[in-house]
């Protein structure tokens, strides 16, 4: 006997990150999903936004990595609240994991939460989070080869934070390739390049998020 | 990568439809898997050997129809096949093309005993 199923395998994750969406509207807050490969510069990222947007959002994090509590250490240290979710030798986070630690933090009052997810450039752009916004990075060491190598994470990604610019002139990176390609694949994507160790660029950043959120929350 | 968990979870769909209708044995899984899902085949085939074992539908055939990327035009309508990720309209160049199939990982229906 055939039984019709009709049931997306992601389905599960898609109604957990629906009940994040609505804790986070509740508190009226803003949530950035964070995705980029390992060493691509993900957590200076983040305490660069930190600083950048510090004064006018409250901010906190959550810190997904497969093993340890470096990460957010370094967060906590800045006085901004963050919780480490150790996701045990998987690739990518899922919704339920972000909705445990969305209910350890006190969202009133934050108004821009930013989840560091795994560094890993395939697999979690697959699960949603409920989140506000997909930015990903992609550092110039990588190469500007990558957007075809892993479409599905630059084409589902709102914002592409070029970072490392600094590193320019020692590589045979085309800057100008990479952003044909990748508005081939995604026309709307927000670009910015920026270098987390010279701070160039990272205030067009900083700014257009700052915007955004308060446009968004 | 992640293709463990994907499927426990599709397992976890199919035994729950199936528990749901009294069945003593799946014999048959007939998913839908889209060109543009990371999920890969060959690594949902192991895996399923290994955590299916001792459940119902230990041995189950997997049957896996693909669905290949299709892009909906935004602008002028046009519904066309999005060819090496290039999501822009051919016919009228628009770049507000959405998804509507290649994307997908479903559990279409199941055989039961």
């Amino acid at each position: 006997m055939e039984i019709e199923v009709l049931e997306g395998v992601f389905d599960a994750n898609e109604i957990i990150a629906k009940e994040n969406r609505s804790l986070l509207d509740g508190s009226g807050s803003f949530m950035v999903n964070l995705m980029a490969s390992p060493g691509a510069g993900k957590t200076s990222v983040i305490m660069k936004t930190l600083e950048g947007v510090a004064g006018a959002l409250n901010c906190a994090v959550i810190e997904g990595d497969i093993a340890g509590k470096v990460d957010s250490e370094k967060i906590a240290a800045t006085g901004v609240p963050a919780i480490q979710i150790n996701t045990g030798g998987s690739c990518h986070l899922e919704a339920k994991q972000v909705n445990r630690a969305l209910n350890r933090l006190k969202l009133e009052g934050v108004d821009l939460v930013i989840v560091e997810n795994v560094g890993n450039l395939v697999c979690p752009a697959e699960f949603k989070l409920g989140e506000d916004l997909k930015v990903m990075i992609l550092s110039v060491a990588e190469g500007h080869d990558k957007p075809l190598k892993y479409p599905l994470m630059f084409s589902e990604s709102d914002v592409l934070l070029v970072n490392k610019i600094d590193l320019i002139p020692h590589t045979d990176f085309e800057m100008e390739t990479l952003e044909q390609t990748v508005l081939r694949m995604n026309p709307g994507v927000v670009i910015f390049k920026i270098s987390c160790r010279t701070g160039e660029g990272v205030s067009d950043w900083t700014d257009w998020l700052k915007h955004r959120v308060k446009a968004g929350a | 990568m992640h293709e463990l968990s994907v499927t426990e979870s599709m397992l976890g769909v199919v035994l729950r439809h199936a528990q749901a209708n009294n069945a003593t044995k799946v014999s048959r899984i007939n998913m839908v898997l889209g060109d543009m899902s990371t999920v890969m085949e060959e690594s949902v085939r192991f895996y399923f050997d290994i955590i299916s074992k001792e459940t119902i539908a230990e041995g189950a055939e997997l049957n896996f129809t693909r669905t290949k990327l299709i892009g909906h035009c935004g602008v002028c309508g046009k519904e066309f096949e999005v060819v090496e990720f290039d999501f822009r309209c051919p016919e009228c160049q628009g770049t507000e093309t959405e998804i509507i199939s290649g994307r997908e990982f479903q559990v279409e229906s199941i055989e039961i005993n």
